[in-house]
């Protein structure tokens, strides 16, 4: 493929430098270990096509820039410019106190805000070497599945909306206000909680707290039908979701993918289930798993997962104890020196924090382990040899959040 | 705000004395339990002292003393690392803190050990590659891997130090996901990957000059030139 083929369809327009650096290169993606084929034989025209979708594209959910080699209308080979949100989180860390940072972890994935939380102050915990009280992590549980819930309904929203079905964005945002309309009562903000401080919770439970958790699940539980109601024989859904985007397990483990995305794959494993954290030990709940790994059995397991966070929230609610809500943590955080990695489920997937304590108040490295940046990198072997329109799919079904992705 | 604009000038006389009062609470600790681990704290610790602020400097003198109670790492035994320590020596070192494992490998090793610790002990999931800067260190990077295992559901760390503009051979063949992960690594810390398929920024921009995660860039940095050149305005502030 030259230059000369690029203007010649009508491309010319674009500045030929920036075309020139970015140009797909074939011999990049010779993965072999992934056993990644291309497509043989052209199917419609010899001349490959280069062409740009994003950054300000709807359906790539904030500002991903996806670079597709096509042939025709199928896809040879991906590439993803990121870094457009990028704000620099982790070097705006090591200029903050610990408690300082506490509130920049929230703007990473602003769709689950509460669980970007729990994970910061549960790994600064662990190398403070104190325990968040029995009562405060019940507190982490309710609000994190809460959160876990409110991210699914606006992950189903929104792909639903790039495959075509557009009632289901309104019925998930309808429902996702129940949820924010608790966070606000509990702690003010409703996208951006800063929920949780690190030894436990800021605020006590407000009251009326267990009743309105325990209304939300009652008042939920229909919902979910009338979501499944629309899609899950939808044969529209089936043509668009059933082996798009299919990832083989070993591919998937080999590349690092986490969450839904994985467990969708057949793989049973859960955070909350392998290394339990919080209070997670303490309920019974199911890990659903798929067996396709395709953009259909994705769905099931973040619908069923819902379900399960339901499951989870009665349990919590229930046998919440009496007691402090704040472990015993100095006035100055200043953890000893020493290294700590910590994780948790996310609702997309492994999300986990590595801090480097030099002694003094304020990290000396925090690194964000981002399950968001992690699962887009396995866009391109899910979408090779499929459609343009299947490309939407796929970045629907894995669930990024760009300013995760980004930091 | 004030404290941002600080931290890209010369430390403030004050902030001299910290540095040895901080070096000499923490050997006590680290040295006590394992001899060659007294090697690395210190340096943590002196190249904080310059970026320390103000507000942190009284509240940090008195804390010190304190600190020995705190845990320590110690060194970590099991089948699987005997194997290793019998096979690499003194290449290699298991030490445990606050109940995770790590292993601290010589540079020269690392390629084979992450191998085998995929192909033979089930390390299949490499969680996350990363790096850490100490600018006062002869080695002034510390790269590190993290990587769970699926059948064995254990964590461990290995990581190892190299030098400013030495490079490191990539992970790629044996866990696909380091691709973008050392991109990012040589996108922050400048690290170069030998045999990685396409290294290149990932963050930032292509034309961009300068790595943020290295601890002599400021937090208010920035490559003005090609601030300029392509938003077309004066300066990202």
């Amino acid at each position: 493929m030259t230059e000369n083929d690029v203007s010649s369809r009508g491309l010319s327009g674009l500045d030929q430098s920036r075309l020139d650096r970015s140009r797909l290169d074939q011999s990049r993606f010779d993965q072999s270990n992934l056993d990644l084929e291309t497509p043989e034989k052209p199917y419609l025209d010899s001349n490959e096509l280069i062409i740009n979708m994003g950054p300000q594209h709807p359906a790539t959910h904030g500002v991903l820039r996806v670079i597709l080699k096509l042939d025709g209308e199928k896809v040879l080979g991906t590439e993803c410019v990121i870094g457009y949100l990028h704000r620099g989180v982790e070097k705006i860390a090591e200029n903050r106190t610990y408690a300082m940072f506490n509130p920049y972890v929230d703007r990473m994935d602003y769709v689950a805000a509460v669980s970007n939380g729990l994970g910061y102050c549960e790994a600064v915990e662990k190398l403070l070497n104190v325990e968040a009280p029995a009562r405060a992590k019940y507190i982490r549980v309710i609000l994190t599945e809460l959160n876990r819930i409110a991210s699914h309904q606006l992950w189903l929203g929104t792909h639903a909306l790039d495959i075509g079905a557009m009632t289901p964005l309104f019925y998930t945002f309808r429902d996702r206000e129940e949820i924010l309309k608790i966070f606000e009562r509990y702690c003010g903000a409703r996208l951006t909680t800063h929920a949780f401080r690190i030894g436990g919770c800021q605020y006590e439970t407000y009251a009326g707290f267990e009743k309105e958790v325990k209304n939300f699940l009652t008042f939920f539980a229909p919902k979910i039908d009338e979501y499944e109601a629309l899609l899950t024989t939808n044969r529209i859904w089936l043509e668009r979701t059933k082996n798009v985007g299919v990832i083989s397990a070993a591919d998937a483990i080999a590349l690092g993918v986490t969450g839904p995305v994985l467990r969708a794959s057949g793989v049973k494993w859960d955070l909350r289930k392998a290394q339990p954290y919080a209070a997670y030990a303490d309920f019974d709940f199911e890990i659903p798993i798929g067996e396709n790994g395709d953009t259909y059995d994705r769905y099931l397991v973040r619908m069923v997962e819902m379900r399960q966070s339901m499951r989870i929230i009665e349990q919590a609610v229930n046998g919440i104890p009496e007691g402090p809500i704040m472990g015993k943590v100095p006035k100055v955080i200043k953890p000893p020196v020493g290294e700590i990695y910590h994780s948790i489920e996310a609702p997309k997937g492994e999300l986990g924090y590595f801090i480097v304590s030099d002694g003094s108040t304020q990290p000396y490295r925090i690194r964000v382990r981002p399950p968001s940046f992690v699962n887009l990198q396995a866009l391109d072997i899910m979408v090779r040899g499929l459609l343009v329109a299947d490309v939407v799919a796929v970045i629907g079904t894995l669930d990024i959040v760009l300013g995760e992705v980004d930091r | 705000m004030a404290e941002d604009v600080k931290t890209p000038a010369p430390p403030p006389p004050p902030e001299g004395e910290k540095k040895p009062t901080a070096e000499k609470a923490i050997p006590p600790a680290q040295g006590a339990a394992v001899p060659s681990a007294a090697e690395k704290p210190p340096a943590p610790a002196a190249p904080k002292a310059p970026t320390a602020e103000k507000p942190g400097a009284p509240a940090a003198k008195p804390a010190a003393p304190a600190k020995p109670a705190g845990p320590v790492p110690m060194p970590w035994t099991s089948p699987m690392v005997e194997k290793y320590t019998s096979q690499y020596g003194s290449g290699l070192e298991a030490q445990t803190y606050l109940g995770q494992n790590y292993f601290s490998v010589d540079c020269s090793l690392i390629p084979d050990i992450l191998r085998l610790l995929r192909d033979d002990d089930q390390f299949d999931y490499c969680v996350d590659i990363t790096a850490v800067h100490y600018p006062k260190r002869e080695k002034q990077f510390d790269v590190l891997w993290i990587l769970y295992s699926f059948p064995r559901n254990e964590r461990i760390r290995v990581k190892t130090q190299i030098a400013d503009g030495a490079s490191i051979p990539s992970s790629v063949s044996i866990w696909a996901t380091a691709n973008w992960l050392e991109r990012e690594v040589y996108d922050m810390f400048g690290i170069t990957f030998d045999g990685h398929p396409d290294l290149k920024r990932i963050l930032l921009p292509d034309g961009w000059k300068g790595h943020p995660l290295r601890k002599d860039y400021g937090i208010l940095q920035q490559d003005q030139e090609w601030v300029q050149i392509n938003l077309g305005i004066e300066s990202g502030q």
